[in-house]
């Protein structure tokens, strides 16, 4: 990678403060950043890091709500801290670019994507609608995007999320910028998709010698993308170092505790001899009213003290599946068996005993915790609900599930939702599911919105519950790495089919299913070479949707 | 395509539905209404036979559903019987003075709807300025004051003082399109004074609300200019409450003109509906309405399809 001396930005003593409860509090205390022209830096740490915040303050740009209260930002000799809102107006889209997070949010839903491309350009008189329109196309085929001449005449709504990623990519490349912000551009994608991405954002990035601020909370993928990586924790830095030395030897106590996050596995367990599975899924073909077939003759068994992982791309059926389990969707076809005996496909026809056995955990805590009711309520509805506890005993049961969950009673009991940490919310949503005492639980992408290592002491959490209470988890997730330290047997679907399924050591060794193939090879790893050796192997058209849709779902070697 | 067009047709068959509800309540609320109708019409000093005699005259002698299908059944046809007051059709009674109603609504709804968008648009754009509040003081004032008091206020000023507008806009057959703007600009003056706060702070409130969404900040840091990130990229997705607030205020223009209508002595639906009522000319109570619930029914309609049409993933399926 070339990299030049001079330098394009300079950060130098940054403070910013956010106004939260009728006062302005420090949210990035004093940080330094240099950014050479050319080069990429990787910013990571947990959310509430302040990443983001520094990525928009690099543009002159304070959110609603912030604002920058001290040191300076210098780009290019300009003084962004105390120029006008002109003047920093002027440099934004043209020689500063930002690709965000969501992009199928932050395309404008009402205009074309290649109008939203061309707006810049043609505003700063850089080039005329034809031209630019002419130059999208070339940097949506440089993209790999499928049609490059069409696809910009297309709505947002109608390209798909890796798609609409990569051209937020060329729709910052629009003005050629000196700098160009990715505030987490692939978080919200699946692993295939992000490969394309990844791919197609390093590409132009060195083809152009764009300077880049790399803003993520995944280790591998900055390790893929950027020079040099900045360690961010609470507004503040923790270390700095060339991509190869932070992986190799972090420095840093925090740094090395986000390096180890992936530590955690427990060993696999085996299926008891003899048993019947406790939840069988028997042949269930599904779909919502009026759609077309989500999931199509899945079949596969979970036995008692197990986990089930069953991962798969966004679409391909994990979440309906669980919906058929609990009776939310009552399947087309097939039947849902729990310890042998059918269940009828419809909750509102099962006993409160058949109901009670069967709990869910949501990916998102915050919106499945109501924020008016107090932690007490939360985990006592059900305990009162199904066992029928009231007053003292209810009291002691709740106390009781709250130590269960690591969390102390009685500084919980009384508190809302809103006011417990992202980890704590989701530690309240697993009590609630054991407050049933169920022999069952679906965690639906319990650990895709938590941070690292947060997430870590979920998995450990469970890891625990089960072997104290024997429970059996089926585990939806699309994260692979979850899988690896969690499950004993792993379901692959794709398309809503059952593409593979197994003990996890089979899955984990060749020869797979192509799509499993597929999968793990996506995900990525903390080796810097990694993405190269991987497009080297497999070709930049063997990656991510084109490859994923050469595969055959039906073929023969789907093993049971 | 396809989809709008079914859309649109189920909102039609739902809107033809209620308009069937309406004019089942509509006249059986009639019909409960006290007293004997022929009675009222002949005075105290009626004579039995008398009273008979006109009660089958009128069809009062049949049964109340017979009547509601004939009733309906010349509805339909725009045929509501005739006056009970006058005995001339109440087609002919009313249909003028309902065509008045409407020119001054449109009148009124010309001025206001840009009015009010484009305010809304430059108080959202200067939102939280001196500007913005002056706006909203301004036109909640106008919208708080009742609509007689307005209409005053502006004859003392307009009519009186300036002598710039008539105070009473009577109508003639012989007026020429400018004497009739000229007339009756007052009354569409202080219609636009009531509706057009409602308009302005929905458009405001809509705009405001959507200035957090991610592709704004995306449009700021593409470096697009305030009033662009505004017009060009809130205001598109902001539309479909916009357009219901303006259909609700167009059907107020019609149907809540009374007051307005009285204060400058013009001759509109309202005042023949007030007329009917204290005279117990049912068929033209009915007929109004009749009328008044279309009027809502079709707006709204229109706005739902507005709705649906400023809907780029409707417009444009995948």
């Amino acid at each position: 990678m070339s990299k030049k001396n001079e330098v394009l930005l300079e950060i130098h003593d940054l403070q910013i403060q956010g106004y939260s409860e009728e006062r302005w509090v420090d949210i990035i205390k004093g940080v330094d950043l240099t950014l050479h022209k050319g080069e990429v830096m990787g910013l990571i740490g947990e959310s509430g890091a302040g990443k983001s915040t520094i990525g928009a303050a690099a543009m002159g740009y304070a959110r609603d709500g912030t604002r920058i209260s001290g040191g300076s930002i210098e780009f290019d000799g300009m003084e962004l801290s105390t120029a006008t809102e002109e003047e920093k107006r002027a440099l934004r889209g043209s020689r500063i670019a930002y690709v965000a997070q969501s992009a199928a949010a932050s395309f404008n839903p009402a205009h074309k994507i290649i109008d939203q491309h061309t707006e810049a350009p043609i505003q700063y008189r850089i080039q005329k609608r034809l031209e630019a329109q002419e130059d999208a196309m070339q940097l949506y085929e440089k993209l790999r995007l499928p049609n490059p001449e069409e696809i910009g005449f297309r709505y947002p709504h109608q390209v798909s999320g890796g798609q609409l990623q990569r051209a937020m990519t060329a729709m910052a490349m629009a003005c050629r910028p000196d700098l160009i912000i990715f505030d987490e551009p692939t978080t919200a994608l699946d692993v295939t998709t992000q490969i394309e991405v990844l791919a197609a954002i390093r590409d132009i990035v060195d083809e152009y010698n764009t300077a880049a601020i790399y803003i993520t909370h995944d280790l591998a993928v900055v390790a893929q993308m950027a020079d040099t990586i900045k360690v961010l924790l609470k507004g503040e830095e923790v270390e700095q170092a060339p991509t190869e030395e932070m992986l190799k030897n972090p420095k840093e106590d925090y740094t090395k505790s986000l390096w180890a996050v992936r530590s955690f596995k427990r060993d696999q367990k085996s299926r008891p001899k003899g048993a019947e599975p406790l939840v069988s899924v028997q042949n269930v073909d599904a779909a919502y009213t009026g759609g077309d077939k989500v999931l199509d003759d899945v079949s596969f068994d979970i036995y008692e003290g197990m986990t089930v992982a069953v991962v798969g791309e966004s679409g391909s059926g994990k979440s309906t599946v669980a919906r058929c389990i609990t009776g939310l969707l009552p399947p087309m076809k097939g039947q849902i068996q729990f310890k042998g005996e059918t269940l009828p496909p419809n909750y509102r026809d099962r006993t409160k005993d058949q109901l009670r056995q069967a709990q869910m955990i949501y990916q998102m805590a915050d919106t499945a915790l109501n924020p008016k009711v107090q932690i007490r309520e939360i985990i006592g509805r059900p305990a009162q609900f199904y066992g029928g506890l009231k007053g003292a005993a209810l009291k002691n049961r709740v106390d009781e599930l709250l130590d269960l969950i690591e969390l102390e009673p009685s500084q919980f009991y009384y508190r809302y939702p809103p006011e417990l940490s992202g980890g704590q919310k989701q530690r309240i949503g697993i009590a609630r599911a054991l407050a049933a005492e169920p022999s069952f639980i679906i965690c639906d992408e319990v650990t895709s919105a938590l941070d690292q290592l947060v997430a870590e002491g979920i998995l450990r959490l469970l890891d625990r519950l089960q072997q104290e209470l024997n429970l059996s988890y089926m585990f939806i997730t699309h994260d692979l790495a979850t899988v690896r330290s969690i499950a004993d047997e792993v379901v692959v679907m794709q398309h809503g089919k059952v593409v593979e399924q197994g003990p996890k050591e089979d899955m984990f060794t060749p020869p797979h299913h192509p799509y499993t193939d597929l999968l793990l090879s996506s995900v990525p790893e903390m080796d810097p070479n990694w993405l190269t050796t991987l497009l080297e192997e497999r070709g930049v058209d063997n990656v991510g949707d084109a490859a994923s849709q050469q595969i055959d779902t039906d073929d023969p070697k789907v093993s049971t | 395509m396809g989809d709008i067009l079914s859309l649109v047709a189920k909102r039609l068959g739902l809107g033809l539905l209620i308009l069937f509800i309406i004019s089942i309540i509509i006249f059986f609320m009639v019909e409960l209404l006290p007293g004997d109708i022929a009675q009222a019409v002949l005075g105290q000093g009626a004579t039995e036979e008398n009273v008979a005699a006109l009660r089958k005259e009128m069809g009062l002698d049949k049964p109340a559903i017979v009547r509601y299908l004939e009733w309906l059944g010349g509805a339909v046809q725009f045929n509501f019987g005739n006056s009970i007051v006058t005995g001339e059709s109440v087609t002919a009674t009313i249909g003028p003075r309902f065509m008045n109603t409407l020119f001054l609504a449109t009148y009124a709804a010309v001025i206001a709807v840009p009015f009010a968008i484009v305010l809304g648009i430059i108080v959202a754009l200067l939102r939280n300025s001196i500007f913005d509040r002056v706006a909203n003081v301004a036109t909640l004032s106008a919208i708080s004051s009742p609509e007689f008091f307005l209409g005053y206020i502006l004859i003392l000023y307009f009519a009186v003082n300036m002598g710039a507008f008539p105070a009473i806009s009577s109508l003639s057959e012989d007026m020429g399109t400018w004497e009739l703007l000229n007339r009756t600009f007052l009354p569409a003056l202080t219609l636009v004074l009531v509706v057009t706060a409602h308009m302005m702070r929905m458009t405001r409130a809509a705009i405001i609300n959507l200035l957090a969404s991610p592709y704004i900040e995306m449009a700021r840091l593409k470096g697009v200019p305030p009033w662009r990130v505004i017009v060009k990229h809130a205001l598109p997705n902001a539309w479909a409450p916009i357009i219901n607030v303006v259909a609700l205020n167009l059907a107020y223009l019609i149907t809540g003109v009374v007051l307005v209508e009285v204060v400058f002595v013009y001759p509109g639906i309202g005042q023949a509906l007030v007329d009917a009522v204290s005279k117990r000319d049912f068929p033209v109570v009915q007929a109004c309405c009749l009328i008044f619930a279309a009027t809502f029914i079709l707006l709204n309609l229109a706005a739902d399809v507005g709705a649906i049409l400023t809907n780029p993933r409707l417009r444009h399926p995948k």
